[in-house]
């Protein structure tokens, strides 16, 4: 077909839609339908909209992506390596489908603990009462054209229902495996919490093999009064992939939110990250380390909205630059009438390893409340020289001192995982690409 | 302790530098020979821990006359690391933090680089763990020490200890401690100077660089010197810190200026 602009290629991208099965729920088509509107109605963005000042999504346009037809099943060594070693619950998309083979057996789990872990196309009748109202209820997708082509062809996805006063040891690791070129995927998590809950949600993505291809993700979730919700997020895609996540998180009164977001791959990625403190007292903790490096371009924008008083947030971003790479960085802390005795910190710090990398950093603080603690802050640069004297002095060459302290730099994020054999693999990864130059 | 044998570690001769051109070190003259304890002190701003840093290469100095040999060698023609691996080891005033790098890991590179300089095999982190956690009894070091980040949150007691057992894992020939002293309270002041007399011996030196003679009161100097406006105006004994200490600086300065004339 002719491509005659970037907004027909969008629509372009919606052909596969229509033959979508059905859903016996009326309200589960509506919402498609309602999104299928949205995205023919939307334009694409372009670097004069505000939201994508940095970011020139053009080059995603000059491809045309359709879902996978034929789903591989890959072998399972190849897919392996990504596993935890620890004990988890995991959940396997190839090329966007749900893979039941690679996951874990979910039905034992469930009759077990009452932990609600499933594909979400194979949840939603069933547990249609506990999705309808958080399912599109939190990531808008009015004006976002992504999220709109996500909820179109909202199917196969993760769901997590954690039952009141559960408290899940094991983490669970959503991975989301590409395995051909052209292909776009829309994975799509629901994480539901209910009170007094505990869980840790690993939402992963990762490439078989080097390929353009597109990752269009939307995660919504929900913490109920009391709940604990660790979230780690790292995408790992093809150098030549372009990924588009949004997610959108929703705090109840006391609810404590942890999340460490990794961007390592893709050749353009964007990640628009909106946490939600709607009660009191609630807790956000949103750290995050991009680490890219040849001609990739990541960006992420964050909102923390403090809704409601007493509620903390505290947030540090870290980009490390190298090559003619860019990072962007918008964190926006939005604190409302309502929300007095607000305490909040803010910082981005980011290292440029080359002369030709660049980082645009952007923190912004609106504050409607008189009664808040609000600190932010935000620095660019190179390796501190008194800190490579430091290491020096020790002796250890230039190259071994500065190595290390960029290596401690994306490590000091890389630590606050909570799973242990991810930060050795991750770590591993910032080695390697900080000693690579 | 002075030896009539003893070997010359380090000559400083007419040593001047800068920092964004304005004059620091305006001609030092110093030698410190194996065995010896060397202190130097002077009010803030007086040169002695420029002196330091740049005995241990900072880049932010620029060296615009003197000479400095250690053992023989053209010190100021080495970068710092070759000088660490020398053995001239700079306790910091302020230690540098480090978070994301565990201080068992950081202080098994350091280690492990020394030896393999040295010809020698690595230690594995087993035989690292043993040989460090001895080094830390010495010192009175908290075995939690080991798996925080190095020097990060910190207090500057353990900060000063840190800095003591690195130079307990590099057993440099020449140990140049600024400013050990500050910010350590009675108890932790007698346990790093009862550490650094530990590594003390007939084949190294120390110099001392501190505001207060209380850390003298504790490691006994062979050597005083006075540093006021980048020179050295005083060497004696350790009876010229008790002086000091119960004189102030202004004693001395008003006699060097007595001595000079002005």
């Amino acid at each position: 077909m002719n491509i005659a602009n970037n907004d027909d290629c969008f629509r372009s991208m919606l052909q596969g839609q229509s033959q979508l099965p059905v859903s016996p729920l009326m309200w589960l088509n509506k919402l498609r339908a309602s999104a299928v509107d949205r995205v023919s109605a939307l334009k694409i963005p372009t670097t004069r909209d505000e939201e994508w000042r940095f970011t020139d999504i053009a080059p995603l346009t000059k491809f045309l992506f359709q879902p996978a037809d034929v789903v591989p099943y890959p072998q399972t060594a190849n897919v392996s390596r990504f596993y935890l070693t620890e004990a988890s619950i995991r959940l396997v998309f190839i090329d966007g489908v749900y893979t039941s083979q690679l996951s874990s057996n979910l039905s034992d789990l469930t009759k077990n603990s009452g932990v609600i872990v499933s594909n979400l196309s194979t949840g939603i009748p069933e547990y249609a009462a506990m999705i309808k109202p958080h399912l599109g209820g939190y990531v808008e997708f009015g004006d976002n054209i992504f999220s709109a082509l996500n909820t179109a062809f909202l199917h196969d996805g993760a769901l997590v229902i954690v039952p009141r006063d559960a408290q899940v040891k094991m983490p669970v690791h959503l991975l989301f495996i590409t395995t051909q070129a052209k292909v776009v995927s829309y994975p799509r998590c629901l994480i539901v919490t209910e009170p007094n809950s505990a869980v840790t949600i690993f939402e992963d993505y990762v490439a078989l093999q080097q390929g353009t291809y597109v990752n269009n993700a939307v995660t919504e979730i929900t913490l109920a009064n009391n709940a604990s919700l660790n979230h780690i997020r790292v995408q790992r895609d093809s150098h030549q992939a372009f990924h588009i996540g949004s997610c959108a998180v929703s705090l109840a009164r006391s609810s404590r939110y942890q999340s460490v977001n990794v961007a390592l791959g893709a050749r353009i990625s964007r990640y628009n990250l909106n946490v939600l403190l709607a009660d009191t007292s609630a807790e956000a903790t949103v750290d995050g380390l991009t680490l890219i490096a040849e001609r990739q371009l990541a960006d992420i924008h964050t909102c923390i909205d403090h809704a409601k008083s007493n509620g903390t947030s505290r947030q540090l971003h870290k980009c490390i630059v190298g090559g003619n790479a860019r990072a962007v960085f918008s964190g926006k802390i939005m604190v409302r009438p309502d929300a007095q005795h607000t305490n909040s910190f803010q910082s981005s710090r980011n290292l440029l390893l080359t002369l030709k990398a660049r980082v645009d950093t952007k923190p912004q603080l609106e504050i409607f409340a008189d009664d808040v603690k609000c600190v932010h802050g935000a620095t660019v640069g190179q390796l501190n020289n008194e800190e490579v004297f430091y290491l020096k002095s020790r002796g250890l060459s230039d190259t071994m001192a500065r190595n290390l302290l960029t290596y401690a730099f994306g490590a000091e994020i890389i630590d606050r995982i909570p799973i242990a054999s991810l930060r050795c693999q991750l770590e591993q990864i910032v080695l390697e690409q900080t000693q690579g130059g | 302790m002075i030896y009539q044998d003893s070997e010359t570690l380090l000559e400083v001769c007419g040593l001047r530098a800068n920092v964004n051109n304005i004059e620091i070190l305006k001609g030092i003259d110093l030698v410190v020979r194996s065995g010896e304890v060397h202190a130097i002190m002077g009010t803030n701003g007086s040169g002695k821990s420029t002196l330091a840093k740049v005995l241990a290469g900072h880049v932010a100095y620029e060296i615009t006359s003197g000479t400095v040999f250690f053992k023989g060698k053209n010190l100021l023609n080495l970068a710092p690391e070759d000088r660490a691996r020398e053995g001239v080891f700079l306790g910091f005033q302020y230690p540098i933090e480090i978070p994301g790098v565990a201080n068992n890991q950081f202080l098994r590179l350091i280690y492990n680089t020394m030896r393999i300089q040295h010809g020698k095999d690595e230690l594995d982190p087993l035989e690292f763990d043993d040989f460090v956690r001895e080094k830390m009894r010495l010192l009175e070091i908290n075995p939690d020490f080991l798996d925080r980040s190095v020097n990060e949150g910190f207090s500057g007691g353990e900060k000063k200890r840190n800095e003591i057992l690195q130079m307990a894992l590099l057993s440099p020939k020449l140990a140049i401690l600024d400013e050990t002293d500050s910010g350590l309270d009675i108890d932790a002041l007698r346990v790093v100077a009862q550490g650094i007399n530990q590594l003390t011996n007939r084949d190294n030196a120390t110099i001392l660089v501190t505001h207060y003679q209380r850390l003298l009161n504790h490691i006994v100097p062979d050597y005083v010197h006075v540093m006021d406006s980048g020179r050295i105006i005083r060497t004696g004994d350790k009876e010229l810190a008790l002086e000091l200490e119960a004189h102030g600086y202004d004693w001395i300065g008003t006699e060097h200026c007595a001595i000079l004339g002005t």
